[in-house]
Parts: structure tokens; C-alpha cells; sequence
């Protein structure tokens, strides 16, 4: 007997149809897989025994030869269990072969026959729509993850017998309502950015960075909050669109993090910590995996330490930041993964950390600084546009209130400014081109005569010249205006990197 | 060219003759030779002293130098040399009984009589390598003033306070004099090469060692007494107990120069040094004036020419009050001021680009001096 099951593959984050062939004939006992399959698709032999033999259905003792079609597409993860499992049945004669047509299966299998969640159900979802194919049984935890997706039935089942019961005899597991879309309500946490105390040129460097989709440096002595600033970036961004949301869920449901709800309805932060390999930092893998580059995609990439980061993982970081996607080449196949994300870098002002502390001396050489303005000079700080300069609060900031500014009002602030950049060139002010900038952001005389003279006097280097620019579109667009005034490149001086990072006095 | 200086053959020889003895007279050190005297030895005698089982043959090797390819080699290096024996030789040098006998010099030649010139005044800053903030812009805003009022400032280019004073002595237009520890051509500490360029196309840079020759820890020594024989007065900016700085101090004293000395906290480490030459006499500097009574005698100083420039918007001139009053921060600045964060943002950068304050690390100003 021969059986046909459809089910999917992920491939980048997305999915290919895969043709799961089994067939049963006489002789010696054997159970073979074949397909391109990797070490998860081999050991799906021992698991899809036990858990037919353990749901109370008899595993024929034949020759089973199961096939993963089409056989040059390189097969990962344990995804294609349920589906082998069902083509044995199948193939044994325990499911209808109609119900097969009608349906594609993925999932996990356990030893004791329960499905288990795995990684990529939104996109296996999509994939079975755009084929066509008007039913999928997913495990029951991704169902409603599954469901974001119309036009497919959507069935979770939390074991092979209840697969079985749905093809054999029609009995349909309750259906799954789509979780929420993304709430208004900006971050998963309950951070706000009116915890902030003191520090209110931050707060605001924070805003235009948020307003403009600027990178952003924070540097400061260790304990000065950096890490709390940028929890704090999410919350005032605009929250995700529900396409947005989608194209997150789909990068993390690939990686195996999808939330429980289903749907990433936040914008993400992502801390790596700095041993991080390239790999780590924008994917890869002999199957390649999304990195956390992808991870941050449509929010936050956060990296503390800066300078402790590997010379070649902050190298990759390269293309992903200018391009909003990164490729991963493979012999057999190119996988592409968005990273349209913000990063948000922190860094000590020097390697003890202390220069510029009000209550520890530095104890750095200028043979130090010097090293350490090194390491973070290089083609990652030309993508930041923005400075903070972050101190520890005094005393009585610490007691006083927090700031005035809370998350919505700041994102409130936020989203008009973006909503103008966005009617005016298509895109934040963080992301404007040499050209863009000359035709969108030219400043009045007062600003020209202000940026002339701190490029003169060695304050900022050419492409500096075109950071200040942007950063000054920004404030102007915050302040609701359409000229870009001297006011505003004075402001947007006062936020430049530019031989001010690990700098030194004389 | 306007140098008319000549360096004579014995001179050369005795150069030639340092620059090979440099390790040798490094070891001598360490066995606890004292330097002055050693390079106040003649040749014949320091050969003695430090060449141990050299001797000899270093002996014939100095019989046989080929003094004109010294010269030659000094050319090359784009160095001219001078000599005890030479008119352009600065006189006040010869004070010293172990004044170099050959002096390379590179740069503005022109400048070189300047401070061979009796009746003009120079001024040595010499202090911390490691300096704080404060100590190394007390350092640039005298090198710069002192420029402006026409006196040469000598210096060692090392890091910190040496090289801030030279190049503050360099944007006030003034004539900025390197003394190096290594060859005249040779760039050390090497982080200061741009420094040592600026210097070499708008200043002095000279040496007693031949071109080439790589600094040991006994030419660092060596050197400040050539700047402490040059200068007429020492400044010393922050010195710790044991400093380098207070050697110069030193030498300069036995010299019948002057000393002053910029006052620094009396709990930090890093001024106890020139702490302790205020108390034992130096002269007390604040400022440019301080130095400029001490050197011409009160009230009889050349005045400052300050930059006048630009007349200051009434805000920033309160900012800069403010600033100065002790409110760095932005945030202290916004709550002294009643204006809002960005408004004083957008003051302080008018401010720092007109040079009257620097941003420093943690959200801090500071006003330049």
C-alpha cells in the first residue's frame, strides 16, 4: 500500500510543500526515511513507532519505506513526525485515503503520542493556504497561531489519536479563535518611561531616536541606567501594525518563540549578551536559523558592552543594517531574514568605566581611551546617529519624581512625527539617503552657518555632516515643523558621536 | 635658507659618540650612575665610564666616524645641527656644565634664534603624563596665551600636559618647542606623530641625539635638562610625588632659573609634587598673568591680546556664568537657568562651537579656559 500526506518544510521563514510518501510492502521488518532528511527526520523512525504503538494502533511488521518529496530539499527538525506517522496509518489502512487530500499535518510526535508544539507553524499555515489546501492539523498549543492565517481550517489536535479521530472518522477538535491583533498599549513589560529619574536630556534623546528610527549610542558609567533606557525604547515606538505583527510572529514561530497567545503583538527587544558569535548575531547554521538580528526585526536590538562585542560579529552586523535583511548562503539554498530593527548600542565612556563619574576617579591611560575609541570606532558607529551621554542620577533626582513624560505621552509624540516623515519621504528620517537629506532636511542659514563652522573647527566629520542632518529633520518634525531651523541642528549637534566616543581631553 | 648654524667635527663626534653609548649608559644607570655627571664627563672619560668590555672597540670605531656622512645623515633626516661652538647655538644653554655639545634641530630653522635671543623671555610647561582633565586644559590655555603674547613655549611633546601645552601653544600661533628624548626626526610617543608634524612645519623640535637614535629611559632625564637650561622660567602642571616633572623643576633650580608652579588639590596624589615646590618658594600661577609678572616683572608684562571675536548673545553669556559657577550638568544647568533641557542644549552647542566650553563624558560641560 502506498499513502500520500502533505505537510511542510521551513525553508528561511518560509515554508515548502513536502509530500510525505509511504509505502508498506511485504518482507523483512524494516522502518527506513529517506529524503534529504537531517538527524531530528532519521530518529522520527523511533519516535513514530512508539507513539503509534503507544496511541493503541498496531505498526505493521513490514517493509515501511517513508519518502520526503521533493528529495533535493534539505529536511530539519522533528516537524515531519505527525505526518509520517499518518502516512503509516495510512498506508496500513487505518485513515482513509481521501481524508488525506483534504488535510496537511505537522507537528512533533512524543513517545507516548502526544503532538508537540514545534517551531514555524505561522509559516506551514500560510504555506498550506497559498496551496490550497483547505485543512491543517497543527499541535494544539500552535493552534492560534495557526489561525492568524484565513482560509485554511484549522484544526489542533493534541495527539496522534485525535488526528486519527479527525481523518478516519470527521470528529473535529473545537476550533481556534486568531489571538487579538497588537494592542494599542505599547510593550510587554510593565516599564514605563516616566520611571526614568533625572536624566531628562536622555529621556529626550530617547524620543528623537524613537521619532526618527535613529540608531543610538548610549555610553556611561557602569550602573547608570543604560540597560533600563533601552528596556525603555519599545514602549514609546509606535505599536505594531497587524501585518507587522505577522512578519514578527512568522521570524520567531521559526525560531521556536512564539508566545503563548500566538502572535507577537509587541515590538521586540533583544539583549544578546556580547560573547555572541556572527552566527548568533544575524543567523546561520547548516540549516540556517534566524539570528538575532531577524529576532529584533521591527524592534529593538540592544547591545550592551559594545566594544566587548567580537570585531567579526559586530563586521556581520553590516549588511543587515543597511539593507534590512541579511542572507545566509548555503550550498543547497540562500535563506533571507528581515532585520529592520533599531539598535541601540551601550557602552562604558572608557574601559574602567569611570571617566567622567562624579564619585570614581578614572584610572585609564590615554594609551586606553585611545584603544578603546579603537574598538568602537568602524563601520558600526557610522549607522548611529545619535548620542547619549548618560550620568547617574544625583540624589535629589532620585528622590524627586520621575519625569514628566510618560511612554504614551512620548509615543503619542512619537507617531505624529513619524506619520510626517513618512507623508514627506516614505520613510523615517534615520533612513534617508545622501539626496534625500539634501532635498528634505537643508537647514535655514543660521543652521548651514552652525554646521559649517563644526565642520571647520574638526567638531564633526563629513558623514557626521549627514547624521546631524538627519537628526535635525527629526527634532523639527517633533516640534511639528517643516523647516529645519538653526535651533534644531544645535540640538541635533548637541546629540553627535563624532570624536566625542572614548574621546579625551587636549 | 635662513639657519646659518654649523655644527663643528668634535661636536658631531661627541654626538655620534652618545647616541652609540646609549645602551651602555642605560645599563650605567641602573647600577646607579648619576646621570648629569655622566654626560658631563668628556668623551674620552664617559667612554671609560660606561663602556666596559666595549671599550675599545667602540673607541676605534669613534676614531673612525666619517663626520661629514653625520652630516649628510642629518640632512637626509632633514635636520640641521648646531654646536657649543656655534653662533646659533642658544647661549643660555652653555650655562649648564653638562650642556649638549651638538644640538639637531628641525622645523621652522628660522625661529631658532628666538630663543637663542637673550633678551627673550621663554617659558617651560612641563607635568603629569597622566594628568586630569583640568590640569591638561590649565596646560593648553597657558601654551595658547603665551603664544599670544609672543613667548616661546618648550616642552617635552610627551603625553598630557607636555603635549597640551605645545599645542595650545601651536593654535595661539606662538613659537611651540619640542626638546625630544630620541632623534629630532623620530616621533615619540608615537601617538603624538600629528603633534610632532604640526610641530615640524610650525615649530621647534630639537635633540641632542643623532637622527634616528630611539629614546631610552635615560634621554627622558637628559632632555628636561635642555628644556630646563632653554626656558627662563618652569611651569610645572600637576606633578605627583616622584614625577619627572619635579627633576626639571629641579635642574632648573641648580640652573638659577625660575620655577612656578599651578596649585592642585591638596588631597589628590597627582599634585602633591608641584604642591610641595609652591611651598617650598615657587611662584604660585593662576593664569597666563602670573606667569607673565614672574617672567617680566609686575605690571611690566606684554599684554594678552584675548579674542575678542564675537560679542556673546546675553543668554550664553548667563549660561557660561552659570557653567562656571559649578552647574555641568545638563540637567543642573536647565534647573539654575528655568529654561527647558533642549534650550540649553541648544545654548551649549552655540557655546562649543565657539570654543568657550567642551562636552565631556556623563552629559557634562566644562568650560575652556
Amino acid at each position: 500500500m502506498l499513502a500520500r500526506v502533505t505537510t511542510f518544510a521551513i525553508d528561511g521563514i518560509e515554508s515548502r510543500r513536502v509530500t510525505v510518501e509511504v509505502d508498506i510492502r511485504q518482507g523483512l521488518p524494516a522502518f527506513n526515511v529517506v529524503g534529504l532528511g537531517d538527524k531530528a527526520v532519521r530518529e522520527a523512525r523511533e519516535r513514530v513507532r512508539a507513539a503509534i504503538l503507544n496511541s493503541g494502533f498496531a505498526f505493521p511488521q513490514a517493509r515501511i519505506t517513508a519518502n520526503l518529496a521533493p528529495a533535493y530539499l534539505r529536511k530539519a527538525g522533528p516537524g515531519f513526525d505527525l505526518a509520517i506517522a499518518v502516512g503509516v496509518l495510512a498506508a496500513a489502512g487505518a485513515i482513509p485515503p481521501e481524508a488525506l487530500t483534504r488535510w496537511a499535518v505537522f507537528g512533533e510526535l512524543s513517545l507516548g503520542g502526544q503532538l508537540r508544539p514545534c517551531g514555524g507553524t505561522l509559516a506551514v499555515a500560510e504555506g498550506a493556504a497559498q496551496c490550497g489546501i483547505p485543512g491543517l492539523v497543527v499541535p494544539e498549543e500552535r493552534g492560534p497561531e495557526a489561525a492568524l492565517v484565513s482560509g485554511v481550517d484549522v484544526a489542533a489536535a493534541d495527539s496522534l489519536s485525535a488526528v486519527v479521530r479527525l481523518l478516519a472518522q470527521g470528529e473535529h477538535p473545537p476550533p481556534v479563535d486568531p489571538p487579538p491583533g497588537p494592542q494599542a498599549g505599547a510593550a510587554e513589560t510593565d516599564v514605563d518611561l516616566a520611571d526614568v529619574r533625572g536624566q531628562e536630556h536622555v529621556t529626550n534623546g530617547l524620543i528623537i531616536a524613537a521619532a526618527g528610527g535613529h540608531n543610538l549610542l548610549m555610553s556611561g558609567s557602569p550602573g547608570t541606567g543604560k540597560t533600563m533606557l533601552a528596556r525603555r525604547l519599545p514602549t514609546i515606538l509606535p505599536p505594531l501594525e497587524h501585518e507587522e505583527a505577522l512578519e514578527v510572529t512568522r521570524i520567531h514561530s521559526v525560531a521556536g518563540l512564539t508566545p503563548p497567545s500566538g502572535l507577537v503583538a509587541f515590538r521586540p527587544f533583544r539583549a544578546p549578551h556580547h560573547t555572541i558569535s556572527a552566527p548568533g548575531l544575524v543567523g546561520g547554521g547548516t540549516v540556517p536559523v534566524p539570528g538575532e538580528a531577524s529576532l529584533a526585526h521591527l524592534g529593538v536590538l540592544f547591545l550592551d558592552e559594545l566594544s566587548e562585542f567580537s570585531r567579526g560579529a559586530l563586521e556581520a552586523l553590516r549588511q543587515p543594517l543597511e539593507d534590512g535583511r541579511v542572507a545566509i548562503v548555503r550550498s543547497q539554498r540562500t535563506a533571507v531574514y528581515p532585520t529592520r530593527f533599531m539598535l541601540v548600542a551601550a557602552t562604558n565612556p572608557c574601559p574602567c568605566g569611570y571617566a567622567g563619574d562624579d564619585h570614581r576617579r578614572c584610572a585609564c591611560t590615554a594609551a586606553d581611551h585611545a584603544k578603546h575609541r579603537r574598538k568602537l570606532s568602524g563601520p558600526l558607529l557610522d549607522r548611529i546617529d545619535v548620542l547619549l551621554d548618560v550620568r547617574r542620577p544625583s540624589a535629589a533626582e532620585l528622590a524627586g519624581a520621575g519625569t514628566s513624560t510618560s511612554s504614551q505621552e512620548a509615543r503619542e509624540r512619537v507617531i505624529a512625527a513619524r506619520e510626517r516623515q513618512l507623508h514627506r519621504a516614505g520613510r523615517c528620517n534615520g533612513h534617508l539617503t545622501g539626496t534625500e537629506i539634501r532635498h528634505f532636511a537643508a537647514p535655514d542659514d543660521r543652521g548651514a552657518r552652525m554646521l559649517r563652522r563644526a565642520y571647520e573647527d574638526g567638531h564633526i566629520s563629513a558623514r557626521g555632516h549627514h547624521r546631524v542632518l538627519r537628526v535635525a529633520r527629526t527634532v523639527a518634525d517633533l516640534a511639528g515643523r517643516d523647516d529645519v531651523l538653526g535651533q534644531d541642528v544645535a540640538l541635533a549637534l548637541s546629540l553627535r558621536h563624532d570624536h566625542a566616543v572614548g574621546r579625551e581631553a587636549a | 635658507m635662513t639657519f646659518g648654524g654649523a655644527a663643528c667635527d668634535a661636536c658631531l663626534r661627541r654626538a655620534w659618540l652618545l647616541g652609540r653609548l646609549s645602551g651602555h649608559i642605560e645599563i650605567a644607570r641602573r647600577a646607579h650612575a648619576v646621570l648629569p655627571e655622566l654626560l658631563a664627563l668628556p668623551s674620552s672619560r664617559l667612554l671609560a665610564a660606561v663602556g666596559g668590555t666595549y671599550r675599545e672597540e667602540i673607541e676605534a670605531q669613534l676614531a673612525r666616524v666619517d663626520i661629514e656622512e653625520q652630516r649628510r645623515k642629518a640632512i637626509t633626516a632633514g635636520l640641521a645641527v648646531t654646536c657649543r661652538h656655534d653662533e646659533a647655538y642658544p647661549p643660555q644653554l652653555r650655562d649648564a656644565g653638562d650642556a649638549p655639545a651638538a644640538l639637531y634641530v628641525a622645523g621652522r630653522l628660522e625661529a631658532l634664534p628666538q630663543i637663542a635671543d637673550p633678551d627673550q623671555r621663554t617659558i617651560a610647561i612641563v607635568g603629569a603624563r597622566r594628568a586630569s582633565r583640568e590640569g591638561l586644559e590649565v596646560a593648553r590655555a597657558l601654551g595658547r596665551d603665551l603664544a599670544l603674547a609672543g613667548v616661546p613655549v618648550i616642552s617635552g611633546m610627551a603625553l598630557g600636559v607636555d603635549a597640551a601645552a605645545q599645542r595650545g601653544a601651536l593654535d595661539g600661533g606662538g613659537l611651540s618647542v619640542a626638546v625630544l628624548g630620541g632623534g629630532a626626526d623620530v616621533a615619540y610617543p608615537p601617538s603624538k606623530a600629528r603633534l610632532h608634524d604640526a610641530l615640524l612645519e610650525r615649530g621647534l623640535v630639537v635633540s641632542e641625539l643623532p637622527p634616528g637614535t630611539s629614546p631610552r629611559r635615560w634621554t627622558f632625564p637628559a632632555r628636561n635638562r635642555v628644556i630646563a637650561a632653554l626656558a627662563d622660567l618652569t611651569v610645572v602642571v600637576e606633578a605627583a610625588e616622584r614625577s619627572g616633572s619635579l627633576i626639571t623643576a629641579d635642574l632648573a633650580l641648580r640652573l638659577g632659573r625660575d620655577v612656578a608652579a599651578v596649585p592642585g588639590s591638596v588631597v589628590s596624589p597627582q599634585t602633591a609634587g608641584s604642591n610641595a615646590l609652591l611651598r617650598d618658594g615657587a611662584t604660585l600661577v593662576r593664569g597666563v598673568d602670573d606667569v607673565l609678572d614672574a617672567l617680566y616683572g609686575a605690571g611690566a608684562a606684554p599684554s594678552v591680546p584675548r579674542g575678542a571675536g564675537e560679542t556673546l548673545e546675553p543668554q550664553l553669556v548667563e549660561m557660561l556664568d552659570v557653567i562656571r559657577s559649578g552647574h555641568t550638568t545638563i540637567e543642573a544647568l536647565a534647573t539654575a537657568t528655568g529654561d527647558d533641557v533642549s534650550t540649553v542644549l541648544i545654548g551649549l552647542t552655540e557655546l562649543e562651537l565657539r570654543g568657550l566650553v567642551q562636552r565631556e563624558p556623563g552629559g557634562r560641560y566644562a568650560v575652556r579656559l
